[in-house]
């Protein structure tokens, strides 16, 4: 009998047993990545920039050429490599408090100079690997570990929407916000990457996606209940959709 | 080329040209504009990156990406800007990445002034950055000397995979003098760049990472102990100074960069007068060039560690001495240049404490 073989992990990863929590959302996402930097042919010839977050040590996972960036700074340290590596595909890999609070001026600069780079940004509403403490992106009301009565809009903000803030810069080519939350919306996901990946080999500019992930250790929660509260709390706040693409028509079907 | 007339940021500039610099990314700052200006243009003449970044944050961690990837890259700053930079020298030292900086020292601390100082002192040769490391650190005293170390300072960061920084006061940056900019140097043979993350691993056949994280304590030790291998290795090889009229000397003065280049028109009156005064100059600051104190004559009653700072270097000098010569100290701060008439006057005040001693 012969056998066929429908489903292989990619090649975008390494054998290296991922360390994220259970029902944390950052595995999809590096799956998702990771597929399509192997299905567009990109592997060998990327290097990825890990954060300081609780994805630091993805450089252990992609199966490409890593560096590991100081907090925040990933997007210079892609945009110093993309310069003298032009033809090359550089990505940052992101957590919202490394790029929404200490890592803002470099995202919203890359962005400015169409910087041609593509980040991956995982919003999770929360500082996870220090153990829970209060993002920018923290919705009003959640308990955190530094907003123990629930976020206060009077001495703390309101939560930043980086896409749509992103949105408003010209040099920004392509935004989307997308979920991980079901099947569904990870298709939706990878149907994003691509898009972004594409914008970068085409040297259109700055692309960025911006994914609702879950954190269930420091939400407190199940990993269902935390995929609920993310649709049920955070995508009210941070509604999904393409919130700037400036990729000439016509450039897609190339 | 010849000789020729040019303001020393730029002749740093078109030096790290000359050796090969493939890519600058800096901010604005005073003292140092010159050198980026120049770069701007003459970078993309060469099909060369030229980036003003956002900040001494972003241009510093845009020199570790690029430096990650393979490139011979160059920043440029001023005092406040260098302790900005820390963060990213500290992460180049970490991961073992070539890179140079220029530092045209001002007066702080703070925002503190736009005058000539050599307040950084303590910042490049202790490290502003966290860890256990050190950055290969020159202070030149001409333009001449200037444009060299510039040059062979790409080869140097290659050959020990280290940040290399050339620290001069606002004077030699802002001077005009006659400078030859292809005198033959020195340079070490840069291996080859196996290690870059620069996106070849199809090519190359295997992953390459830049990561200065080690959660494993026994793991980071190792690696620290082999940073300070390297360290030893730039002790024992880049200690660079020049002695001048030591051999019968009474007094030697301690000086560096443009407060070497007073200190020798200080010597010159002195002599003059009969006064055998020497010096010794440290044209390395890290490793300091302790190697010069060994051995002096037995003429040499004191040192005097004069400075742009207040003492920062006579510490240095303390330690090389080890308690054998009492080391005095003469120093302006804020941006203030000490005249040669300010040593000969604190030189002849040693003097003649000696003298009422006998
Ligand atoms: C300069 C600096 N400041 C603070 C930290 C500590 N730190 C490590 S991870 C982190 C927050 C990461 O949160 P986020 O970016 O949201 O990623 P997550 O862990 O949630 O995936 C902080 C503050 C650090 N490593 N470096
Ligand atoms: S702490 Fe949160 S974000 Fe980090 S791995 Fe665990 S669940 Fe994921």
């Amino acid at each position: 009998m012969k056998t066929k073989r429908v489903y292989e992990p990619t090649k975008g990863l390494t054998e290296r047993a991922l360390s994220y929590c259970p029902g944390c959302t950052h595995g999809i996402i590096h799956k998702l990545v990771a597929e399509v930097l192997e299905e567009q042919g990109l592997l060998g010839e990327t290097i990825g920039v890990a954060s300081v977050g609780c994805s630091v040590m993805n450089y252990e996972f992609f199966n490409c050429d890593m560096q590991q960036a100081p907090h925040g700074r990933a997007p210079a340290v892609a945009t110093g490599i993309k310069r003298v590596k032009p033809d090359k595909t550089v990505f940052t890999y992101q957590g919202d408090g490394d790029l929404a609070s200490i890592g803002m001026a470099e995202v919203v600069h890359s962005a400015h100079r169409s910087e041609n780079i593509t980040v991956i940004f995982v919003n999770n509403a929360i500082y996870g690997m220090t153990g829970g403490q209060m993002a920018p992106t923290t919705l009003i009301g959640q308990k955190t570990s530094t907003s123990p009565e629930g976020r206060n809009q009077l001495t703390t903000g309101l939560p930043i929407r980086v896409s749509e803030m992103l949105a408003t810069i010209p040099g920004a080519t392509y935004l989307e916000r997308v979920s991980v939350h079901d099947p569904k919306h990870v298709r939706l996901a990878k149907k994003a990457i691509q898009k972004a990946f594409d914008v970068q080999t085409k040297k259109q500019g700055f692309s960025m996606i911006e994914f609702i992930s879950t954190c269930p250790v420091n939400w407190g929660m199940t990993p269902t209940d935390s995929l609920a509260w993310a649709v049920d709390s955070m995508i009210p706040y941070y509604p999904l959709g393409v919130y700037k693409d400036a990729t000439k028509p016509g450039d897609d079907d190339a | 080329m010849g000789k020729v007339l040019m303001k020393g940021n730029e002749a740093m500039a078109l030096a790290a040209i000359k050796g090969g610099c493939d890519a600058f990314y800096g901010y604005p700052i005073t003292p140092q504009n010159e050198l980026p200006e120049y770069l701007s243009k003459h970078m993309p003449l060469q099909g060369k990156v030229f980036v003003q970044a956002e900040s001494e944050v972003a241009a510093i961690n845009m020199v570790y990406g690029a430096a990650g990837a393979g490139a011979r890259v160059l920043t440029s700053s001023s005092s406040p800007g260098i302790a900005l930079k820390q963060e990213g020298i500290s992460y180049m030292a970490g991961s073992e990445l070539p890179g140079v900086i220029i530092n045209v020292m001002r007066g702080g601390p703070g925002l503190g002034g736009i005058q000539p100082s050599q307040a950084d002192y303590n910042q490049i040769t202790r490290g502003g950055g966290n860890g256990d490391y050190h950055v290969l650190s020159f202070a030149p005293e001409s333009l001449q000397e200037t444009v060299n170390i510039v040059k062979e300072s790409f080869s140097l960061a290659d050959y020990y995979r280290n940040p290399v920084m050339i620290a001069v006061d606002g004077l030699i940056g802002q001077m005009m003098e006659p400078v030859e900019l292809d005198q033959e140097i020195n340079e070490k043979v840069s291996p080859e760049k196996t290690w870059a993350a620069n996106g070849e691993s199809a090519k190359r056949g295997k992953i390459n990472k830049i990561v200065s994280l080690s959660l494993d304590p026994y793991e980071l030790e190792k690696h620290n102990l082999k940073l300070q291998k390297k360290y030893h290795e730039m002790i024992a090889n880049e200690q660079r100074y020049e002695s001048i009229l030591t051999a019968d000397a009474e007094i030697i003065i301690v000086a560096y960069g443009t407060m070497a280049r007073i200190a020798r028109t200080a010597i010159k009156s002195l002599r003059e007068e009969g006064i055998k005064a020497g010096m010794i100059r440290p044209i390395s600051i890290w490793p300091f060039p302790s190697r010069a104190f060994k051995n002096l004559p037995t003429t040499v009653k004191t040192l005097l560690a004069v400075e742009m700072s207040l003492g920062q270097m006579r510490q240095d000098v303390v330690l090389s001495i080890n308690g054998q010569l009492p080391v005095e100290f003469y120093g302006r701060a804020g941006g203030v240049v000490p005249e040669a008439s300010e040593i000969i006057d604190k030189v002849k005040s040693i003097i003649g404490g000696h003298k009422n001693e006998n």
